[in-house]
């Protein structure tokens, strides 16, 4: 079987699509699995579920530990051979717990995931952007993680039929307890959809002058900002949510304007698949003009209100 | 208190080069450190030594030029190495079990602590398979990590939201970047730490029966990035309009 399971539904249901397609060619029922979230069955159905497995548990909260515990009970009764898990941080610690209590090989954030050699074959990003690392599976079974936005949902087909099969499963209970869930300071900010980024870096004296890039990314048809890791991170000049990177999100506009961005590859890492990526620093040497299509040397300061007014120009 | 942290050497990924032709990275040569994030966690193993004492051994699975980096945590504030050289194509399940292998051998520990990935492979999923495999509870990703007698409070960041979770001890945790400061250290500790032992354990010595990796790496590819390179870097004004009419002809203004 392929198994399908994360805590965030639109993930679950890109994962579905890929899950439906190794299905498919390796001849193997497809189950979606959701712990706590019966709504979610016939949307899991309609988009390439065989069968849905509602998990009912009194853990409201996902907690790796307990979950790991539940997706551990689902494997005793059905024999899955691969499990794809959404790639987010508790997708994450999940799938390395689950793999640990299986013995079981696991890779993180693949992009690609096809059969090879009738082996399970992935590919991921390492040396944080400089390689692909395609590996292969061994044994069974087999834990794969998928970032968001990899693969696109199937379409809802509302004549694709499957079970839906409700357990009251309580796993395993730890003594670590949440106490307290808080949520951040977040300007609604969505990068990874954005068609136009303008981005920002350590070259910017103070939060102030941020409005800068404000003002362009206003009038360019797109009107998202973008920072890099020390502007959220360190300085929390911008909330995390503009964060561009290895570690922040991953974009691909159709433009990507870095501005007293140095370039580092853990940079590049979030924003090399960018249509045209455009870069301004005052130093000729900057590693990000190497990944750059075109690139300004100058003052970000008397660079940034001239490219503002000639772009306005230009496009009125 | 007793503290383990695991360490893992790496390659600098800041510096390596792409092999040209072949778009390949080239990583022989290229210089070794600690991964960034292991330096958080034995900073904050270090904290919680300062206010509760205690012992803090690093462990380290890696190849035997491995033994400089230990000394390197040792100078930081470390009381004890254990360096285990890996069989050729260890993966995850394979390393996981040597370390756990090796924190059985060291017996007592009431914390466990990690980086929240390597910088190299950045999968975060060492962690967690050490908690997995000792079966105790796990908090990733934390901010802080408050010691008490008897307990830890961490926060967590998800992003878009902060955990904060209490538990006993044992407990594995893995930091975050921003979580501390690593120190330097200083000269003396540098000198003090030629004392402090580093013990090289045999894979034998810590698993019984041999272990057979479950992935395996077939290749490591290039990532071919093709890029106009188009700089302007004489008067302002004219690279601002020569830039402004590339952006138009290409179609992004649109
Ligand atoms: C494990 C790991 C994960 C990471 N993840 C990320 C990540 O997800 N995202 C990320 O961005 N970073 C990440 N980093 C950090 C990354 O390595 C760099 O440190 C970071 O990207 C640098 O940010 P910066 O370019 O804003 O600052 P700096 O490197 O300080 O660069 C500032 C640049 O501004 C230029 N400048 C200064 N003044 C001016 C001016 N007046 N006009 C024009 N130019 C000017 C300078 O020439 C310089 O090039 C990560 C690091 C590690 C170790
Ligand atoms: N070979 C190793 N030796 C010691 N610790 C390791 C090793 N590999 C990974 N770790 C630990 O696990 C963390 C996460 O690594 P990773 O799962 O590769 O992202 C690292 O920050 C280290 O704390």
């Amino acid at each position: 079987m392929v198994l399908v399971y994360s805590d965030d539904k639109k993930l679950a249901l890109e994962l579905l699509n890929k899950a439906s397609e190794l299905g498919k060619e390796l001849h193997k029922r497809v189950i979606a699995v959701t712990i706590g979230h019966e709504e979610y069955s016939t949307e899991y159905l309609e988009c390439g579920a065989d069968l849905v497995i509602v998990a009912e548990t009194s853990q409201h909260q996902f907690k790796a530990e307990e979950y790991t515990s539940i997706l551990e009970n689902i494997m005793k009764e059905h024999r899955n051979e691969i499990i794809l898990i959404g790639s987010n941080k508790n997708g994450k610690e999940l799938a390395a717990r689950l793999a640990a209590k299986l013995d079981a090989g696991c890779v993180m954030d693949c992009t690609k995931v096809y059969v090879q050699d009738q082996k399970l074959t992935t590919e991921r990003i390492v040396y944080s952007g400089n390689a692909i690392a395609v590996e292969q599976f061994t044994s069974l079974p087999q834990i794969v993680t998928i970032p968001s936005k990899v693969f696109d949902p199937l379409p809802k087909n509302p004549h694709h039929k499957g079970e839906i099969v409700k357990k009251k499963i309580d796993g395993e209970p730890f003594p670590s307890k949440i106490l307290n869930v808080q949520e951040t300071k977040s300007e609604g900010v969505n990068v990874e959809d954005a068609q136009i980024i303008v981005s920002c870096g350590r070259g910017f004296k103070k939060k102030e002058d941020i409005r800068l890039v404000n003002e362009l990314a206003d009038i360019l048809k797109g009107r998202t900002v973008g920072c890099s890791r020390p502007i959220a991170a360190d300085l929390k000049w911008l909330s995390e949510d503009h964060w561009i990177g290895l570690s922040g999100h991953k974009v691909k506009p159709k433009l990507y304007v870095a501005c007293g961005i140095s370039g580092q590859i853990q940079h590049i890492a979030g924003m090399r698949d960018s249509g045209v990526i455009v870069a301004i620093n005052k130093d000729p040497e900057a590693l990000i003009f190497k990944s750059a299509d075109y690139g300004i040397v100058g003052d970000l300061y008397e660079i940034l209100p001239k490219l503002t007014n000639a772009i306005k120009g230009k496009i009125s | 208190m007793n503290i383990i942290v695991c360490a893992k050497q790496v390659v600098d990924v800041a510096e390596i080069k792409v092999d040209s032709s072949t778009k390949k990275p080239i990583l022989a040569g290229v210089p070794q450190k600690i991964s960034d994030m292991d330096k958080n966690a034995l900073e904050e193993a270090i904290k919680i030594k300062e206010k509760h004492s205690g012992k803090i051994t690093v462990i380290t699975v890696g190849n035997p030029d491995a033994k400089e980096r230990i000394k390197e945590l040792l100078a930081m504030g470390a009381d004890e190495g254990v360096l285990i050289t890996p069989p050729d194509h260890a993966d995850y399940h394979v390393i996981a079990h040597l370390l756990v292998g090796a924190i059985r051998k060291i017996g007592t520990y009431d914390i466990i602590l990690c980086g929240e990935a390597s910088i190299d492979m950045f999968s975060g999923q060492m962690g967690p398979r050490i908690a997995g495999l000792l079966n105790i509870p796990q908090i990733t990703y934390a901010q802080t990590a408050t010691v008490e007698h008897k307990n830890v409070i961490s926060e967590k960041n998800l992003g878009e939201k902060t955990v904060t979770i209490e538990s006993p001890f044992p407990v594995l945790i893995t930091m975050t970047k921003e979580s501390n400061q690593p120190r330097l250290p200083s000269l003396m500790a540098i000198l003090a730490s030629s004392s402090k032992p580093i013990h090289e354990w045999p894979v034998s010595s810590v698993i019984t029966e041999p272990l057979i990796p479950k992935v395996k790496t077939i290749d490591i590819k290039g990532i071919p990035m093709q890029r106009k390179n188009i700089i302007y870097q004489d008067d302002l004004d004219q690279s601002v309009g020569k830039l402004v009419d590339e952006l138009a002809k290409v179609g992004v203004l649109r």
